[in-house]
């Protein structure tokens, strides 16, 4: 089954949150080899956690 | 003792920069930062200085600001409903695929150097809703596995998910938008 963008997006999110099945993983791995727009998401995403921590200070 | 308490309240500033973070009403973080310091200043004996006064500080804030939004969430007297995913049919066409894919945003390090970036963050983070707002800081700032934060704010898993994805969603669009790159700026 293809991930769509929505469908991968909303995966890769999950996946700072849960822990992702194995099919979710090798589902999301598939979408982003292939999608640069998702790739960028997942990113920007780990970006905004490593971010967040900088605020305070 | 005198001099504790002179440096335990030199951290209030940090501490109530802290504390607006995670909490939007400035008396509930202000009352936060109160209760940490009066909890400190009774508690002096069990910091062992191992740690620096504001981690330690910081840690018993911790608790404090989740105190709040579990108090809170329990008053709200509205329940939200199971959020819908078609609120982002704006993002993705019929078949699902972005209509402005997202950019490359570059080498992280470099990226929380530039203040622009981090106060754009700042406001962006102003412009999440409340709860949506409270659930991603819970989780990214404070550090809390998902079940937690379910409790917290009185919501199901599959709820918290959805807040977190909206929560990423709506912040990295916001930026792609407000924050002008360092590699497009004049020089």
């Amino acid at each position: 089954m293809i991930l769509s963008c929505r469908e991968a997006t909303r995966l890769a999110s999950q996946g700072l949150d849960r822990p992702l099945s194995f099919g979710e993983r090798v589902r999301l791995r598939v979408h982003l080899a292939v999608c640069a727009g998702c790739t960028n998401f997942s990113r920007q995403a780990e970006l905004l956690r490593r971010a967040v921590q900088h605020l305070a200070s | 003792m005198d001099e504790f308490r002179a440096r335990v309240e030199s951290e209030r500033a940090y501490l109530l920069r802290y504390a607006s973070l995670q909490l939007r009403d400035r008396h509930a973080a202000e009352d936060a930062v109160q209760e940490t310091l009066l909890a400190a200043l009774a508690g002096e004996a069990s910091f062992v200085g191992r740690s620096s006064l504001r981690t330690w500080l910081t840690g018993i804030l911790k608790h404090k600001i989740v105190d709040t939004i579990r108090r809170t969430a329990r008053d709200a007297t509205v329940v939200p409903g199971e959020p819908d995913l078609e609120e982002f049919d704006g993002l993705f066409d019929k078949r699902g695929h972005w209509q402005e894919p997202p950019s490359d945003w570059g080498n992280p390090d470099k990226t929380f150097d530039d203040k622009q970036f981090l106060a754009a963050l700042k406001a962006c983070l102003e412009q999440l809703p409340t709860k949506t707002a409270e659930a991603f800081m819970m989780r990214e700032h404070l550090g809390h596995e998902t079940a937690d934060i379910c409790k917290v704010l009185a919501i199901t898993p599959t709820h918290c998910w959805v807040l977190l994805y909206r929560a990423r969603m709506a912040l990295r669009a916001c930026l792609e938008e407000t924050w002008s790159r360092p590699w497009t700026r004049k020089k």
